[in-house]
């Protein structure tokens, strides 16, 4: 290891490493602005001067960029001489010369890495007298807010938007102090990492919208550590509450999972939690159809005796955590138990799991996957069923570019050198879906299939692997089968990339003999996406002995079931509404527990308000296998509570056995833990509530809160007594430490001087690296022995033959929109759009239909009618169905459709033509008022 | 005073009474002798070997040596396979510098065919002519004389038999000084951004979209075809002192004769000013002079004896740049013709590092103050920290705020005065009557 000299100190430090890196691993403060750990150098900002020395003799030394410099041993530096020091105020007098002086107002206000910095230098006074440039600012959609005038020009929010995240919309516009970052014009920003721009801008240019629009000071927010209920990746959040409301999610640092960044579904679709669609109160139905509010004994007790005259049965679901499957498992027994997914889906995830648990790869986490540098993506439109897991695939990509410059000699934080170096240069990507991806521009080949062929491509590689051929395949794909094989081959990590989301088993299949024909000679990653936060979890939880949910249907049908409990779960999602009507007309009574009113609680007999994620601790298990703790940020207002928590009750007062052991929530994890043995490690995912950081609970307020005495001042001029939380480690406080706890009990960071999300690094082992102590959640999975995973006979399927007639109907995801939940969120409400059917235009010229017509999807008796998308890349023989949204549960994936122009078609929304609105998303016209 | 007898190399086809020469007229005279010379016998070894001899230094304002940065590009098996890439600089952007254009215009084959023999010796396969946007009448000429080119086999396929393939694009560049900077130029070239790129890596190596480049002034390049052909011996003898070859001067300002001539490299610059330039306007008085462009220190009447040369200049305190002088006149502001200069310089800043971006600005803005009557005396202390704050390569990403920040050091050091009697008089002592507003309103942003 390099020695360094540091102001006269000597420090050991990593070879490899910026001198800024350095700097920060040693716990010494520099500033700086335009380099992150996750995107490196490029030396534009100038903060975190330091003076080199060329031996021990120099005195005058000269100014290098730490940021832009490699650690040489012997080298000697002055970080806080008089020089560099002087360097860097100059630097922070510069950019305050057009800053504007608002920080009493604006949303970054506390949480600033501009103000901390700018203290940190100790620049004070005002020389420059001229004045301050201003910029008009854009309006850039429901998620981002546009305020240039603060802009310092770090060039991070471009890097990050377009090198990073490969967004194409945002860009560096004019020059010299006329810089501006920002859209050719107004409009919504493309990207579903745009939100990440709030935590990359080191100040307030860029900032969260909806926070905006209902502030609070970011100081003032209560947070716990949290999980992203919006697919199944699990990434780490760190939503903030104030009088009750979430007012955000900020990215919670997990070097495994999602590093510094989130996708937008997870940032902006918690916003389900403040709807005016909660429940808050236990109902019970009226013969008039409404609910009368009772109390949540009254409920229980009604609920109670329902359960007592028959037959139970219960559908949990996989949004919900594993303890409140658990708990309503053990209330009804398992075979009355069903995870709420349809059988396919139950059997895709339960595939899923059991291949994991067999093959002899490995199940990656993000970080792992952006080792990878061969990647074939079978048949999984990450972009919108899992978008970090994209933006880990876009990091993958670019390990070509990495060896390039390895080859030369540069550092892979030089990231702009290494970027002029490859260019488009790409380690090879393959992606194989039904229809093109947001990851096109980082592929070698890109090509639309139906599933079965995907399946057939899939199996043709692993053939080509082993030596197997399959035949059967056109020359075209023969040779890509080829291609791919040998690329796979020659990488040192290849990664396959599949899921259930194509609704295909055989594509799982084919995925895993690819997989587990590399395995045969190195180290392969599979990563598997499942549809939920949880889905995994349930299907681990289930094991196979659970009632399937036609196996449920049918047996309602006998009227083997008198009672029926549904927890989160709107089952009108999972199945045509004439399956529901006719499950729920079969059974006597309904129960429902769920946090949004929906059409499955407004069937129920009795409604029993659930709390949401943010207000309730449970266990998730994501895609990877890893199962990740989440925390109430807040208590639960009025009677709502966590279904963990209103089932034990109810196994109370039904006198259930063993429900007495299970009033507490680590009892509940115990229990759950040595019931499943799939599920045996949950219980190291966190501590327990007894955990004590040196005698004291962590608090969820930081120490900079405010107002705990005033806050409520307008209601009781008594100070309320705060909340105790006896289920977990956190107390609803600022007292306590927030130092030096296992990262799965950190919620928020915060360091004397840094109070911005830069201070993460002062609790990573290095920049960049694992929060000391190890990132959170515990991996459940471990790799198996390969058994009977190869290139299945049976298994393959035959070649999907197009009709004339009919076309196969195949699942369309929307990263806004597919989502149940975050579908709720009014910013992503607002851009999720229509359901729509995606047509080759081939098919819509012979159905002489133009985007935005309707078109009737017509499967034996269900007909719907949709707006058309019309779409070259969907594969030949197939139409697409935006899945998730309202209006397309009744058609079947898979299923073969007639369609037809939809006659008396009223498009969905007037198009816009033209109108003076300068903020009016999307519209290039700026004159006359005209919609149609 | 003795004159230098010059033998006419760069501008043998140039002078105000000859036509502008095409193909037939340039190899009339012994053009494209060099280009048939390397392609029958010499190996692009043989031909760095004659540049590296020759002693040329780069003629864009560094004068680094041409056959040294040549030898960077890595050859042969060295070299991963792909393209190599030879770029002509011809975006003459350095105020009061305009001696490119004249070799463009008057006679585009000279540097035609001195890039080809450049990018034989380097075996680059892709070569491009950035030029400013507003040459149109080079542009015209060099496109035709490449076309011509084309025709003859000097480009293209298996130039003149040797089994050697060449490219070669004029590209109109978009109008930034900052593409005179030769990693800014490759950006710009790429359809990015013209910001500098941080080095290493040096574009010999990664270059134009990654790959091994050597970027070369207009003037360098010239020169080449004549090296080539006589040898660098011969180029060396042209030379008066330690540099070699000739060197295309100029002068502007208030002069008798502002123009541009080709003298041999070395000539003392009152030689430069006195019999070429023919001296001072009547009724002005020498007072300084910018030696090359307006990013080099200004220069007195002690330093009038000294070679035009890089060491000689650069020993007191200037660079030689482009060689292209400025003067100033006993009638200038001194301080309103530091202020034009970095009104250009801020406003051709890129905007990429923060010292320049907003330094320059905040310069600029004391400078008006100054010029306008609203100077104060702790303004001197202001320009002289952002002199120091700027002026130095490494505190900035590139070249560009140091190089602006050298008319305005040596002007507060040979022309202080003029700075304080602007505080203390309240206006510019040279323009009594003029309105400090107007000079005020100058100063507006674009």
């Amino acid at each position: 290891m390099p020695t360094i000299y540091i102001d006269g100190q000597a420090y050991e430090v990593e070879e490899g490493k910026n001198l800024l890196e350095a700097c920060l691993n040693l716990e010494l403060d520099l500033p700086y602005f335009c380099w992150h750990p996750s995107m490196g150098s490029i030396g534009s900002c100038r903060q975190c001067a330091m003076v080199q020395y060329q031996n021990e003799e120099d005195t005058q030394g000269r100014i290098v960029m730490g940021c832009m410099t490699p650690v040489t041993d012997g080298a000697r530096l002055s970080l806080n001489g008089e020089r560099a020091s002087e360097f860097r105020e100059s630097i922070i007098e510069s950019l305050m010369l057009n800053h504007p002086h608002d920080c009493p107002v604006c949303a970054e206000g506390g949480e600033c890495h501009l103000q901390d910095m700018t203290v940190m230098v100790g620049h004070r006074d005002r020389n420059y007298r001229g004045n301050k440039n201003t910029h008009r600012n854009q309006y850039l959609g429901p998620l981002i807010n546009h305020e240039m005038n603060r802009c310092i020009s770090c060039y991070r929010c471009v890097r990050f938007y377009r090198d990073y995240a490969g967004g194409t919309d945002l860009e560096a516009l004019a020059s010299h102090d006329h810089v501006y970052f920002g859209r050719h014009q107004d409009g919504v920003l493309q990207s579903e990492f745009a939100g990440n721009l709030a935590e990359v801008c080191p100040t307030g240019v860029f900032t969260d919208k909806p926070l905006l629009n209902d502030y609070s000071r970011k100081w003032d927010l209560q947070s716990a550590p949290s999980v992203c209920v919006g697919c199944a990746v699990g990434c780490n959040t760190s939503p903030g509450e104030r009088y009750g409301r979430l007012k955000r999610i900020q990215n919670r640092y997990n070097q495994q999972v999602n590093g510094y960044f989130l996708c937008d579904r997870g940032r902006f679709g918690s916003d389900f939690v403040n709807s005016e669609s909660r429940i808050n109160f236990a109902g019970i139905k009226q013969t008039d159809g409404s609910y009368q509010a009772v109390k949540a004994d009254d409920a229980l007790s009604q609920v109670a005796s329902f359960c007592q005259q028959g037959t139970v049965a219960a559908i949990g679901s996989p949004r919900a955590s594993v303890e409140a499957n658990y708990l309503l498992r053990r209330l009804v027994g398992n075979q009355l138990f069903s995870t709420g997914m349809s059988d396919l889906d139950q059997t895709l995830v339960q595939q899923v799991f059991d291949t994991l648990s067999t093959t002899r790869a490995i199940s990656p986490s993000l970080h792992q996957i952006e080792s990878a540098d061969a990647v074939l993506i079978l048949g999984e439109d990450v972009s919108n069923t899992a978008p970090r897991l994209a933006l880990a695939l876009r990091q993958a990509a670019r390990n070509k570019a990495l060896a390039l410059a390895a080859d030369m000699r540069l550092e892979p934080w030089m990231d702009a050198a290494i970027r002029n170096l490859a260019q488009d240069q790409y380690s090879p990507v393959f992606i194989v879906g039904v229809h093109d991806s947001r990851l096109t521009d980082i592929s070698e080949t890109s090509i639309s299939l139906a599933p079965d062929d995907i399946a057939r491509l899939g199996f043709a590689v692993a053939g080509e692997i082993t030596g197997a051929s399959i035949g059967g395949l056109s020359d075209e794909l023969a040779a890509l089968a080829g291609t791919i094989a040998s690329a796979l081959k020659t990488a040192k990590n290849p990664l396959i990339v599949s899921g259930t989301s194509l609704m295909n088993s055989a594509i799982i299949h084919a995925s895993a003999a690819v997989a587990e024909a590399l395995s045969a000679d190195k180290s392969t990653m599979l990563s598997l996406s499942v549809p939920e936060c949880n889905s995994l979890g349930v299907a681990m939880l289930d094991g196979g002995e659970g009632m399937g949910f036609d196996a449920l249907t049918a047996s309602a049908e006998q009227g083997e079931i008198d009672t029926l409990i549904v927890m989160e779960n709107d089952l009108y999602r999972r199945a045509p509404v004439e399956v529901i009507d006719q499950l729920l007309g079969n059974i006597k009574h309904l129960v429902v527990l769920d946090v949004l009113d929906n059409a499955t609680l407004s069937a129920s007999q009795i409604a029993l308000p659930v709390a949401t994620f943010a207000e309730s601790e449970g266990t998730l298990v994501n895609s990877e296998g890893r199962a990740q703790r989440y925390y109430p940020v807040f208590v639960a207002e009025d009677d709502r509570l966590p279904s963990w928590q209103w089932l034990s009750e109810l196994g109370q007062v039904l006198g259930l056995s063993g429900f007495d052991q299970l009033q507490h929530f680590d009892q509940v994890v115990q229990a759950c833990a040595q019931d499943t043995p799939a599920l045996s490690d949950i219980t190291a995912a966190a501590p327990d509530h007894q955990f004590r950081n040196r005698g004291l609970k962590i608090p969820r307020q930081p120490v900079r809160y405010s107002g705990r005495t005033a806050m409520l001042a307008n209601v009781s001029v008594h100070e309320p007594k705060q909340p105790v939380d006896e289920e977990t480690p956190l107390s609803f406080s600022m007292e306590g430490l927030n130092v030096g706890q296992p990262s799965s009990l950190m919620s928020s960071s915060w360091s004397p001087g840094w109070n911005s999300n830069q201070s993460i690094q002062k609790f990573q082992d290095e920049a960049g690296g694992v929060i000391k102590g190890g990132s959170a959640g515990v991996r459940l999975i471990t790799p198996g022995q390969g058994v009977g995973l190869g290139v299945g006979g049976t298994s393959i399927p035959e070649a999907f033959t197009s009709s004339d007639i009919e076309l196969l109907l195949v699942p369309v995801y929307r990263v806004f929109g597919s989502d149940e939940l975050s579908h709720e969120a009014p910013a992503i409400n607002e851009l999720s759009g229509d359901a729509q059917l995606i047509l080759h235009p081939n098919d819509a010229n012979s159905l002489l239909v133009a985007d935005g017509d309707g078109v009737t999807a017509i499967v034996g008796d269900a007909e719907v009618s949709l707006e058309v998308l019309i779409a070259t890349s969907i594969a030949s023989g197939c139409v697409g169905i935006t899945v998730g949204m309202p209006g397309t549960q009744s058609l079947i994936i898979g299923s073969a459709v007639s369609l037809q122009k939809a006659s008396d078609w009223q498009r969905l929304k007037p198009q816009l033509i033209a109108t003076d609105n300068p903020n009016a998303p999307n519209c290039g016209v700026q004159s006359g008022v005209s919609c149609v | 005073m003795e004159t230098t007898q010059t033998e006419k190399v760069l501008t043998r086809n140039i002078g105000p009474d000859l036509l502008p020469t095409d193909m037939v007229a340039y190899e009339a005279n012994g053009g494209y002798r060099a280009l048939h010379k390397a392609m029958s016998g010499m190996s692009p070894n043989d031909c760095l070997e004659e540049i590296k001899a020759s002693n040329l230094r780069g003629r864009g304002g560094a004068g680094f040596p041409t056959g040294m940065k040549w030898s960077f590009v890595p050859m042969g098996e060295k070299c991963s396979p792909g393209h190599k890439y030879l770029v002509c600089n011809a975006d003459e952007m350095e105020p009061g510098t305009f001696k490119d254009r004249l070799l463009m215009e008057c006679d585009p084959h000279q540097l035609i065919e001195g890039m080809i023999l450049a990018a034989y010796t380097i075996q680059a396969d892709r070569s491009y002519i950035f030029i400013r946007g507003e040459y149109l009448v080079a542009i015209e000429r060099l496109e035709q004389a490449l076309t011509d080119c084309y025709q003859k086999g000097y480009l293209g396929e298996n130039i003149l038999g040797s089994g050697y393939n060449l490219e070669m694009h004029v590209h109109t560049s978009a109008g930034r000084y900052i593409c005179g900077e030769e990693t800014a130029l490759i950006n710009a070239l790429e359809g990015k951004r013209a910001n500098p790129r941080a080095k290493p890596p040096f574009p010999q190596v990664s270059g134009l979209w990654g790959r091994p480049t050597i970027v070369n002034n207009v003037e360098t390049l010239c020169n080449i075809s004549h090296i080539i052909d006589k040898g660098p011996e011969w180029f060396q003898s042209l030379g008066i002192g330690e540099d070699s070859g000739t060197k295309m001067y100029g002068a502007s300002g208030y002069v008798k004769n502002p123009g541009c001539w080709e003298l041999p490299i070395g000539t003392p610059v009152r030689e430069i000013l006195e019999k070429h330039a023919g001296g001072m306007a009547e009724g002005r008085k020498f007072k300084g002079f910018l030696p090359g462009g307006g990013s080099t220190d200004f220069l007195v009447e002690e330093h009038l004896e000294l070679p035009m040369d890089y060491g000689s200049i650069g020993a007191a305190g200037s660079r030689m740049g482009t060689g292209t002088m400025i003067v100033l006149d006993d009638k200038t502001c001194p301080v309103g013709m530091v202020l034009n200069l970095l009104r250009f310089f801020a406003h051709e800043s890129c905007g990429f590092c923060t010292p320049c971006r907003e330094g320059l600005p905040w310069t600029r803005q004391v400078l008006e103050d100054i010029e306008a009557g609203r100077g104060r005396k702790e303004d001197l202390e202001t320009l002289a920290h952002q002199v120091k704050f700027i002026g130095a390569i490494g505190n900035t990403h590139c070249a560009l705020a140091p190089g602006a920040m050298e008319p305005l050091q040596s002007a507060m050091k040979y022309f202080g005065d003029d700075f304080e009697r602007h505080i203390e008089q309240g206006c510019c002592p040279y323009t009594v009557d003029m309105k400090a507003q107007d000079i005020s309103a100058e100063g507006e942003r674009d």
